[in-house]
This record gives C-alpha cells, sequence and structure tokens, in this order.
C-alpha cells in the first residue's frame, strides 16, 4: 500500500467507497440503460435547431452569401465570429487532457474524456463557418497545396488564412487519435460487458480488439505522454495562428501584438466554462457525481477566474497602448468600441470576462452548483461578445466616413449559428449515450491513491501505528 | 502444436504485483499479463524492454519538418515566387518567417500520427480484430497472468495459489 501514498490534505477525487468494479459498472450504466424522458426532449430540441440552421446552410449556398447582413464596409460578422468562438471552446479540451497530463494533476482523468469530446465536437462546428462561407464549399479542398488548372499556381502560404487550414486540420485530427486511442480500453470494457450481440460486434470494432497485454499498456502510456507533449503546443498555436487572422492585417483594432496570447486565454476560459457547463448537467443526469466532484468543478472555476482575470488585463493593455502608440486611427478604433454605437456590446463584454469571474473568489460561490452553472454561461455568451466586437467594431467605421455603416444580422445569420449550437448538443447527447464519458480506466490507475476510502483507511493506519509509540 | 498454459487470476494490482516478483524469481515463464488498466511498475517486474516509441515519434516529427520545409520552398521560392504585398518571395531565409507556422503544424501532424499508427500496427490494433484477452473480467477488474507450463502443471498450480490467485486454470492452448 505504501506505493500508493498520497498527502492527506490533498481531498479524495473518487468518492463513494468504490472499488474497481464499481467503477465499470457507474461508466457503463448510463450507456447501458435505456434513455429517459428528458434527454429525449433535449435531444428533440437541439436536433431541430440542428435541422433549421442545415436549412440556412442550404439557402446561404444555394442563394449567395447576400442572404447575410454582411455589407460593403462589414465583410466579415457573424461567420468569424462563431468560427473564432468555437475554435476557442475547443482548447479546454486539449488543455485539460494533455497540459493538465505534462503536470500530473489527477483531477484531469474524471472530466478529461468529456473535455476532448467537446473539443472534437466544437472544432467541427467552427470548421463548418469557413467552408460555408466558401460559398462552393465544393471546392473546399482548393484550400489545400494543390497546383489549380491554371498551371502551377499554388495557395499562399504568407496568407494567415492558410496556415489556420494547417492548424485546425492538424489540431482536429490530432485532438481525435488521441481521443479515440484513450478510448480504446474502456470500449474494451464496454464490449466484454455486452450482452446482445449488437452492442458486442459494436464496440468490438471501436475498441480494436484492444487486449490490455502488458506491454500494450506500457506503450499506451508512452504514447499517450508524447501526444500530450505534441498537443500541448499545438493547442498554443491553433488560437496564436487564428489571431494572426486579425493581427497580420492592418486593420486598427486588429493590427495588435498581444493578440496570440490574449486570444490564447481567452480560449481556455471559454473552453472551460463551456466543459462546467455540460458537465454540471452530466454529472447529475448520468450519476457521476461521485467521480466529478464539487472539487473538480472548483478547480474549473479556478481556472476560469484566473483566465478571466488575464483577459481582462489585455483588455486594459490594449486601450493603453492604442491610447499610447499615438496613431490616431488606433485610438479611434478603440474609443469607438467603448463608446460608440457599439459600446453596449463592449461593456457587455467587459462585465461578463472581466467582472462575473471575480465572484469565484469567494469559496462559497465557487463551489456553488448554481453559481458555478450561472458563471459558466455568462463566461460564454461574454465570449461571443468578445469575437463579436473585435471583429464588427473594428470594421464598421473604416478610414471612410462615408462608408460607415453598423451590422445588422439576418436569421439566416442566426439560424446558421443556432444550427451549429444544435448539432453540437446533438453530437454531445449522442456521445453522451454511447460512450464511456469516464476515462475509466485512468480514474482506476488512482482509485488506491485518491478514492476516499483508500485515503481513510491510510490516515487510520497510519493514526493507530503513532498511538503504538 | 498444442501446449499447456496456466491462467492465474487476481483481484487487486498489488498482490499481482508480487506475484509477478515471486514468479520471476522462482524462474518460471511469464508469457503474457493482462490487466484492465496500466500497473504501475508492471514492465519492470516482468523485465520488458521499454518501448521506443518515442524516439519512432521525434524521427517521424524530423520527417514531418524536412517535407514541410521542401514543400514550402518548392512551392513559394522555386516554382512561382510572387511579390505578395510588396514582400517578394525570392529565397527562402527571407520568407522563412512566414512558413513557422505551417512547419510547426507539419512536424506536429507527422509526429502524431505516425506514432498512433506505429502503436496501432506493433500492437496489433484495427477494427475488426478480435479481442485476444483470455477472460472478459481483464477489463473490468481482474489481473490475468499466463504462464508456460514445462512438466510442471501441479507444482505451479500450488506456487500461484500460494501467490493469492483467486482463480487457477490450465489451458490447452492450440
Amino acid at each position: 500500500m505504501s506505493s500508493h501514498y498520497e498527502a492527506p490534505i490533498r481531498k479524495p477525487l473518487v468518492l463513494g467507497n468504490k472499488t474497481y468494479h464499481d467503477v465499470t459498472v457507474d461508466v457503463a450504466k448510463p450507456v447501458e440503460g435505456r434513455a429517459n424522458k428528458q434527454w429525449w426532449i433535449v435531444f428533440s430540441i437541439a436536433l431541430a435547431a440542428f435541422l433549421w440552421g442545415l436549412g440556412c446552410m442550404i439557402y446561404t449556398i444555394s442563394t449567395g452569401i447576400g442572404t447575410w447582413g454582411l455589407n460593403k464596409t462589414v465583410g466579415w460578422a457573424w461567420d468569424i465570429t462563431n468560427f473564432v468562438w468555437w475554435v476557442g471552446i475547443g482548447h479546454a479540451g486539449t488543455l485539460i487532457s494533455a497540459v493538465l497530463l505534462l503536470f500530473r494533476q489527477k483531477w484531469r482523468m474524471a472530466i478529461n474524456r468529456s473535455a476532448e469530446a467537446m473539443t472534437i465536437f466544437s472544432v467541427i462546428q467552427a470548421a463548418l463557418f469557413p467552408l460555408i462561407h466558401m460559398g462552393r464549399p465544393w471546392l473546399g479542398y482548393w484550400v489545400f497545396p494543390i497546383p489549380n488548372q491554371f498551371g502551377s499556381l499554388w495557395v499562399n502560404f504568407n496568407s494567415p488564412l492558410l496556415w489556420d487550414v494547417f492548424a485546425i486540420s492538424t489540431y482536429l485530427s490530432v485532438s481525435l487519435v488521441f481521443w479515440w486511442t484513450g478510448l480504446l480500453p474502456d470500449f474494451a470494457m464496454l464490449r466484454d460487458r455486452a450482452v446482445t450481440p449488437f452492442t458486442k460486434k459494436i464496440y468490438s470494432i471501436v475498441s480494436f480488439g484492444w487486449s490490455g497485454r502488458a506491454k500494450d499498456w506500457q506503450r499506451f502510456e508512452e504514447v499517450s505522454l508524447v501526444l500530450a507533449g505534441l498537443a500541448t503546443p499545438l493547442v498554443l498555436s491553433v488560437h496564436t495562428i487564428v489571431s494572426f487572422d486579425f493581427a497580420t492585417s492592418v486593420i486598427p483594432g486588429w493590427h495588435t501584438t498581444i493578440l496570440p496570447p490574449y486570444f490564447v486565454a481567452g480560449a481556455i476560459f471559454s473552453g472551460f466554462a463551456m466543459v462546467n457547463t455540460l458537465l454540471l448537467i452530466m454529472r447529475k443526469v448520468s450519476n457521476l457525481e461521485e467521480y466529478i466532484t464539487i472539487q473538480h468543478i472548483e478547480l474549473m472555476n479556478i481556472v476560469i477566474m484566473i483566465t478571466g482575470s488575464i483577459v481582462g488585463v489585455a483588455y486594459i493593455t490594449e486601450l493603453f497602448i492604442a491610447w499610447y502608440s499615438g496613431v490616431e486611427y488606433e485610438q479611434y478604433a478603440f474609443l469607438n468600441r467603448a463608446t460608440g454605437p457599439y459600446w453596449w456590446a463592449y461593456w457587455l463584454m467587459m462585465t461578463c470576462n472581466v467582472i462575473s469571474p471575480q465572484v469565484m473568489w469567494s469559496k462559497k460561490i465557487r463551489t456553488s452548483l448554481w453559481w458555478s452553472f450561472v458563471i459558466s454561461i455568462v463566461v460564454n455568451v461574454g465570449m461571443w461578445f468578445e469575437r463579436f466586437v473585435i471583429i464588427v467594431t473594428s470594421l464598421h467605421r473604416d478610414y471612410l466616413p462615408s462608408s460607415w455603416v453598423k451590422f445588422s444580422p439576418t436569421f439566416v445569420d442566426a439560424g446558421i449559428y443556432v444550427g451549429t449550437i444544435g448539432f453540437f448538443f446533438v453530437l454531445f447527447l449522442l456521445y453522451s449515450r454511447s460512450f464511456p464519458v469516464i476515462a475509466q480506466a485512468e480514474v482506476k490507475t488512482i482509485l488506491k491513491t485518491s478514492g476516499d476510502n483508500y485515503k481513510r483507511e491510510r490516515e487510520n493506519a497510519d493514526h493507530n501505528h503513532s498511538h503504538n509509540h | 502444436m498444442s501446449h499447456k498454459v496456466i491462467h492465474a487470476l487476481y483481484n487487486d494490482d498489488d498482490i499481482l504485483l508480487d506475484a509477478v516478483k515471486k514468479t520471476k524469481a522462482a524462474k518460471h515463464d511469464i508469457a503474457e499479463i493482462y490487466t484492465p488498466f496500466p500497473v504501475h511498475g508492471l514492465d519492470k517486474a516482468m523485465g520488458l524492454k521499454d518501448t521506443r516509441i518515442a524516439i519512432a515519434s521525434f524521427i517521424y516529427g524530423v520527417i514531418g519538418f524536412s517535407i514541410a520545409a521542401t514543400m514550402l520552398n518548392y512551392i513559394m521560392i522555386v516554382d512561382w515566387p510572387q511579390d505578395i504585398g510588396g514582400k517578394p518571395s525570392f529565397a527562402f531565409y527571407q520568407n522563412m518567417p512566414a512558413f513557422v507556422p505551417v512547419m510547426f503544424e507539419m512536424t506536429v501532424f507527422f509526429a502524431a500520427h505516425l506514432m498512433v499508427i506505429t502503436f496501432y500496427f506493433r500492437s496489433k490494433l484495427y477494427p475488426f480484430k478480435k479481442a485476444e484477452n483470455p477472460d472478459v473480467r481483464t477489463t473490468d477488474d481482474h489481473f490475468l497472468m499466463e504462464i508456460e507450463v514445462n512438466n510442471n502443471e501441479s507444482e505451479l498450480v500450488s506456487f500461484l495459489q500460494n501467490t493469492g490467485a483467486v482463480e487457477v486454470k490450465v489451458i490447452d492452448k492450440q
């Protein structure tokens, strides 16, 4: 038992006196049971939203981008806002599974599976927007370096939009194999418990014949570690490159060197908020409160508070640098953001992203499920407005006052956005009913160090031991 | 050729680890061990060699980087050099800063994917592969040690029972 020692000051991560078999049963239960009424209601709403969005996408592609609210001055609005918002949300999964693995944070194990699922599903939503905006999505493969039909004219590797293609596709595919490799032992567990031949067949295919040999586990652990090491700079590079879409331009309000770290902090911030939104519901619905404990929620809230503060510092730095630069265009861009026609969006962003997470300094609030849920929604609203503010307020008043306009979205803009939210939840709800939502093999490795029954036993043993002296 | 093996099942990782050490000390042949999760120190106790998959990944990364640099040089410098926004691309070193993101992404892409493919290939993991764990409980809470029998069946059975196995079975393996 001595090898499983953990300092008593660390709170248990698995509650409810679990044995290895209990972990198996608890993780398999949501998959093996039947969906309840609430699941069907939420799924139907999500599916309806998705179908509505799909209709709007088809309308856009068949009629043209003119169905959106874009105009001559504001040529980029909700599409890129949604793209950046979804990519940002997609950052938390890799951060939790890769960065926290490198830092040996054991609390990641209860939440990494769902966070990675969320990452993949939200990057899929993000990838939809550039594809739709192309107008002719069937020519989407033109973004890859293939010489076109006029000879050998290639894609432009000096363009940050092309860097995005490489960053997003690498990120999506690497996250997917990272996730799937981690899933193999857990799919194997479901396969070996399956009672009907159909489920047995399905889980047998998706588990790739995982047998749990000692050598397989040795490689598995090494592969996870190296993937984490690769995914960590990758996740930081993705939002850095997304910020280059703006930072390498000459538009006042976009042309700032602070954008990469500011975007990365914002991405982690919004991603953790979305993880909290999803897990607060999932732990309840799937009876996983003993694995995703209040302590997990509290730690997530602390990350939200810290990254929210970093984002706040970035906002203020941006204002200061705009003034300090002495460039009047830059100064006006920021003055216009805060006091122009979109002042309400700017102050909504400030309130949601900078002020609201500060309530997490109170232990009572950051350990309260309701507060956590409300703040997680507020943060995601705020982060959507952050992107809207950066994009639309920087564009709507350009160098020529005669072309100053306001942007107003059409129902198609809104429909596509709502549709991606629907699509995201459709995928996540299907996932929560058919995938092992907790990395049960990993949780079993920490059960003896961090399970409440094992910790208690060890402390009692220590206590008796000291009495004998 | 059929030969006999013994399957000893354990229900605790610490007991398994002790049993492995004892079995090694008694110079019995451990053919395989199936566990529901990675047991810390098991590979060392069994005497497995370290995996070289991280080295492979490094090499794949170097290959990815080289392919990216070659591709960018050919496309942007050799095949069709252009003056984009007053920033001509007539030499690799001049244009290199703009190539960093793509070179980085392709390094990661190659290192990650080829490593995972190597892992799947070496451990024979692929869709429609039939699982080979002899007992379904080894993905739940049981640990199975497979030991080769060399005309010492009864001795081995009693030896394994003394190591804390919850079940010891003699199996005819094809």
